[in-house]
């Protein structure tokens, strides 16, 4: 089971407190796209074993939605943090570095 | 033996506030109406009334049921000009008083570590009881409130009963 610390009120909890947002960071493509690319922002998601960034919602707490990245294979979770960016900070990037060496994911390494 | 007693409070009052806790006027008219300092995050502040800490952006306040409507009034013309909301939700959610050995009858309940140096008293929380939402905060080692929408309030009656039934385990001594 995962353990969440939500960025926004602090809380530690297992995830049943907490509501899965789905992928993180997909970039809406408007009107005006081309099929494939509404395709692909519409229904291609990543399904990866090892590093991947979702979207939570502490559903149970204080309500507020947030980032996380997270180990698909071990339920390490590398940090949680704002919802409010568009792809995940440094920070977190170094701590996956530290214990994933050569990671990427979508554009992201 | 139960190791706890549940009962309702009664008619309680709630005040639901949201706006920016960090801003000064807003710290001014919450303290000056609750009459209480504002509490920290994950924490209640309790004395006449209790005013608890639901999210970065939103308080409650726990009074007399009589009093809602006027403390949330006030609250509304203390802050005009302010971004807001203060409002009396009273009749939204029940308040359940849980006596004896809360920290055992919650934990069997709630994903939470209630380990009285995690959980001490004057903590809340909100979270789930079971299959519900749900928060609560200790006023002591023997006392802890509950509140939960009134909708569901039968269910989480029930759940604190039979949760209160088994023996104590002795967990938090
Ligand atoms: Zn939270």
């Amino acid at each position: 089971m995962l353990t969440l610390t939500c960025p926004c009120c602090g809380t530690t909890a297992e995830e049943t407190e907490f509501a899965p947002g789905g992928e993180a960071h997909l970039k809406r493509v408007g009107p005006g796209s081309d099929d494939a690319a509404f395709e692909e922002y519409m229904f291609l998601r990543e399904n990866p074993k090892g590093v991947h960034f979702e979207r939570w919602r502490h559903a149970y707490g204080c309500g507020k939605w947030f980032h996380a990245a997270r180990c698909t294979v071990t339920m390490d979770v590398f940090g949680t943090y704002s919802a409010q960016v568009t792809e995940p900070p440094q920070e977190i990037r170094d701590r996956i570095s530290a214990r994933r060496p050569g990671w990427s994911w979508r554009e992201f390494a | 033996m139960a190791e706890a007693t549940i009962r309702e409070a009664g008619p309680v009052g709630m005040v639901t506030f949201r706006g920016d806790l960090g801003a000064e006027p807003v710290q001014r008219a919450l303290g000056e109406v609750a009459g209480l300092d504002l509490p920290e995050r994950g924490r209640a502040a309790i004395g006449a009334r209790t005013l608890l800490w639901m999210s970065p952006d939103e308080l409650m306040l726990v009074c007399d049921r009589g009093e809602a409507g006027a403390l949330a009034a006030d609250l509304s013309a203390r802050l005009d000009g302010v971004h807001h909301l203060a409002l009396d939700i009273s009749d939204a959610r029940t308040v359940l008083v849980v006596e004896g050995a809360v920290r055992e009858v919650l934990a069997k309940l709630a994903p939470v570590d209630l380990h009285p140096s995690v959980f001490p008293v004057g903590a809340f929380r909100r979270t789930r009881l079971n299959q519900v939402a749900a928060a609560f905060w200790l006023v002591s080692e023997t006392e802890a409130r509950v509140i939960c929408f009134r909708s569901v309030a039968e269910y989480v009656r029930k759940l604190l009963d039979i949760s209160a039934e088994a023996p104590v385990a002795g967990l938090y001594d």
